[in-house]
């Protein structure tokens, strides 16, 4: 079964239409999104709520890059990665000596700031139009990436390697001591651990790697604008965590599909498809606050 | 060399002393036990101790060096370990997941981000020796959760011992375990290594008795008395706080 | 020195709405610990309302408390309905609040279009009057006026009545309201739905001058953020002199430089986290 999946990822773009192909690649980007989240929720157990704060600023540094002229990607991804490092550095100062709710109130106003400042300046960010027009960037070796089809092949293996760096990561001590202090702070103090410094270096991992996503966003869909900072894009990224289970490898990532697939579909349905991803979101907090990761291990139990 | 010093040591909360100008040293490789009524204030010592609390006034050292501002972590760096009353294990983890961050908070490795846990052969097999020290090698697989009250409170002083520490605080080590489980638990802790101090609060007398050489009593946070196993059970003013 | 007294004038009664907003904010989560996402979306209903009924009945006066009724009835719904479920989980309360976001943003887009509006100011207030030798549109008077009732008004209900006293010992510590047999899921719904109705007539308030229009919502929610962390969790007076502080800057920041705005807001915001985590007024945690 497992197999079948994995050749069906690996052949899609010869199978199925351009629409397709995009839906895909959303999900690439958006488990991306979710898994860096989940460093800080799933592992650490710090419920960040301006996750958008990192990919935003990634994003925003994409779009001044391209209108500057410079296309390397190579060169792009590690300026958003760490653009994205430093803002949560700079944040991290800030929110990380504070507890749960706090914690959550603190990040969600900092990276609402960083909305507000991304629709006021207009001289420089353009306000509510944003930077459109951004191509596709330029990885060398002879390959372009302006049809989807090889855009495609260009995201996933990004999200591959990810996947690879972030499974190691989250395996090392590091990753375990992040669980420890998810699971007893004091415990860990006892033991001698600088919980503080472990928090906070998890928070700028989280940083880099939303910094990934919105950089690779930016160049998805040609455009940047204050969105990329939105309080939707935070939750959502939670609801991914919710629903496809946090603190596992695949989770975020099936919680990403599920959110893109459904939001997809439902815009392609109805006008009025934010009141009804509103009611779905509830629906599904108030059934599924578990995860479906942890309802699929209690069934096999 | 003291172990540990403390110093008129002080604490009040809003108002109310809940540790008034105590004063002890522990000699290095000493047992001994603080025991006392509810409410005497033992594990707030135990807390101003280890660096979960911050004293009002007084000063703490460790073999020789001061620590009275210094964090909890920062203490245990310093060769401190301790136990909880209430036991304080990772319970969502696996028995092998919690003992392995016991023996990886003493190893710089511990700051490692670029390779997985299994390639360090010293914090595997090291993590292996003490379960299977233990007889628990069988459970390292199980969630913390799913073992037995008796199992957590021994895993509670493995998880001390394996900071490999020169100090050593247990708070009520045996509480609410049954008869064969406090033997047990109290055979561990006699059968420590010298070189580890151990400092124990126990309500149990009889445990306090036998590990203790020296044994401090508390009474609302103050020393009522200090001294020998004979002194303190000969001692009319501890056998009154107790039974009066 | 007239550009003066204007600005600070404008500067207080947009304070005085955005204390309506921020007071309910920063109740809601100093005794429940809920980051209430939907508030600006109160704020946002009770406009729509208001501007429909006061285009039906042309009172400003009934048009106010039908509106906020209204939000204060869809305030302790949501509580009451949905959020006590989670008691305790704060994650998955944010996240409802945020379903909430959307299903009213989107039923007000449905109903009264995309369009910003603006409602028209109480007939009552549609003039100006002199101060000096300034003119200033008498209905912002009346916003600062409301503003300031209404801010003595819950000083009295918090330190005088006993529901106030109830929230006042719940904000400080929960534990013990908890454990003091007054029915905790009645305290939390009643004030759920007082912010919602604050909130509310910071909408109608608001109306005349700040207009209603898609995304309002959100703009009420990052400067109620923004006061509330400025002036402390929990505390009305820190909501009161918070929400002076950012409304007086913003409004000044606005008029100087009108794309830095949100930079004056920030730097205050990052110095208090940087020195005092937890606001002028706020508790401190040990």
């Amino acid at each position: 079964m497992p197999s079948l999946f994995a050749a069906l990822i690996l052949l899609l773009p010869f199978l199925f239409s351009n629409y397709y192909v995009g839906l895909v690649i959303q999900i690439f980007i958006m488990a991306i999104f979710a898994m860096s989240l989940d460093i800080l929720v799933g592992h650490t157990g710090l419920p960040s709520m301006g996750h958008a704060a990192y990919y935003g600023v990634a994003a925003y540094a994409t779009g001044f890059l391209c209108l500057a002229g410079v296309k390397n990607f190579w060169f792009v991804i590690v300026f958003g990665m760490g653009l994205g490092g430093l803002t949560a550095a700079f944040f991290g100062l800030l929110a990380i000596r504070a507890r749960g709710p706090y914690f959550m109130l603190i990040t969600l106003a900092l990276s609402q700031v960083l909305w507000g400042i991304a629709f006021k300046w207009r001289s420089i960010t353009r306000g509510d139009d944003g930077i459109p027009g951004i191509g596709r960037p330029e990885i060398g070796m002879g390959i372009d990436l302006k049809p989807d089809f090889y855009f495609y092949y260009f995201t996933f293996a990004i999200f591959l390697i990810v996947l690879v760096v972030l499974f190691i990561l989250l395996n090392s001590p590091f990753g375990h001591t992040l669980r420890g202090i998810r699971e007893s702070e004091s415990r860990m103090k006892a033991l001698g651990y600088n919980v503080w410094l472990y928090k906070y270096l998890g928070f700028i991992f989280a940083g880099v790697f939303a910094g990934i996503s919105g950089v690779l966003w930016v160049y998805y869909s040609g455009f940047v604008n204050p969105s990329y900072f939105g309080v939707d894009l935070s939750v959502k990224a939670l609801l991914m965590l919710i629903l496809g289970g946090s603190g596992s490898l695949f989770g975020p990532s099936i919680g990403a599909g599920i959110i893109v697939l459904l939001e997809n579909l439902v815009s392609g349905f109805t006008e009025r498809w934010s009141l009804v991803l509103g009611i779905v979101y509830v629906t599904v907090i108030m059934l599924f606050s578990e995860g479906i990761s942890s309802i699929i291990k209690r069934g096999r139990n | 060399m003291k172990a540990l010093d403390v110093q008129a040591l002080s604490k009040n909360f809003g108002g109310l002393w809940a540790i008034r100008d105590i004063s002890l040293e522990i000699e290095e490789g000493e047992r001994r036990a603080i025991i006392g009524p509810n409410g005497a204030g033992k594990t707030t010592l135990f807390h101003l101790i280890s660096g979960f609390l911050f004293p009002s006034s007084g000063h703490l050292s460790l073999f020789g060096r001061e620590v009275t501002n210094l964090q909890a972590y920062q203490r245990a760096a310093l060769g401190m370990a301790r136990t909880f009353q209430v036991t304080n294990l990772f319970q969502k983890l696996t028995l092998f997941e919690n003992i392995l961050l016991g023996v990886q908070a003493i190893k710089r490795a511990r700051f490692c981000f670029y390779r997985r846990v299994i390639s360090f052969r010293e914090i595997i097999y090291e993590t292996e020796r003490l379960l299977k020290e233990w007889n628990l090698w069988e459970k390292k697989d199980l969630l913390l959760k799913n073992l037995s009250y008796g199992e957590q409170r021994q895993i509670e002083v493995i998880m001390a011992l394996a900071t490999k520490p020169r100090l050593l605080l247990l708070d009520e080590p045996t509480a609410g375990l049954s008869p064969a489980e406090t033997a047990l638990v109290t055979s561990i802790i006699k059968g420590l290594p010298r070189e580890i101090t151990t400092i124990l609060i126990e309500h149990d007398m009889d445990v306090a008795f036998e590990i203790a050489e020296k044994i401090t009593v508390l009474h609302f946070g103050s020393i009522l008395a200090e001294g020998s196993l004979e002194q303190i059970k000969g001692n009319p003013k501890v056998t009154e706080i107790y039974l009066g | 020195m007239a550009f003066w007294i204007i600005q600070t004038l404008n500067g207080l009664s947009f304070s005085m709405m955005l204390f309506l907003v921020a007071a309910g904010f920063t109740l809601i989560f100093g005794l429940m610990k809920i980051i209430n996402i939907a508030h600006g979306s109160f704020y946002l209903l009770s406009a729509y309302i208001g501007l429909t009924v006061l285009r039906t009945t042309g009172s400003f006066l009934l048009a106010t408390i039908t509106s906020s009724i209204a939000a204060a009835v869809v305030g302790i719904a949501m509580q009451s309905l949905f959020l006590r479920r989670f008691y305790m989980k704060e994650l998955q309360q944010v996240l409802l609040t945020f379903g909430f976001v959307l299903i009213i943003a989107d039923i007000c887009l449905w109903i009264w279009g995309g369009n910003p509006q603006a409602l028209p100011k109480p007939s009552l207030f549609k003039g100006s009057i002199w101060i000096g030798n300034v003119v200033f549109p008498s209905y912002r008077l009346l916003v600062i006026l409301v503003g300031v009732i209404i801010a003595l008004g819950l000083w009295i209900f918090q330190e005088k009545t006993k529901f106030g006293a109830i929230v006042r010992a719940g904000v400080d510590d929960e534990e013990m309201l908890r454990g003091s047999g007054i029915n905790i899921q009645m305290v939390f719904a009643g004030v759920f739905g007082l912010g919602a109705l604050l909130a509310g007539i910071g909408g109608m308030m608001g109306g005349p001058f700040v207009g209603v229009f898609p995304g309002v919502d959100m703009s009420m929610l990052l400067l109620a953020l923004v006061v509330v962390i400025i002036g402390g969790v929990g505390s009305l007076k820190g909501a009161f002199v918070g929400s002076l502080f950012v409304g007086l800057i913003d409004n000044f920041g606005k008029a100087l430089f009108p794309e830095l705005s949100l930079f004056t807001l920030f730097a205050p915001m990052a110095i208090i986290l940087a020195i005092r985590p937890t606001g002028i007024f706020g508790k401190i945690e040990e």
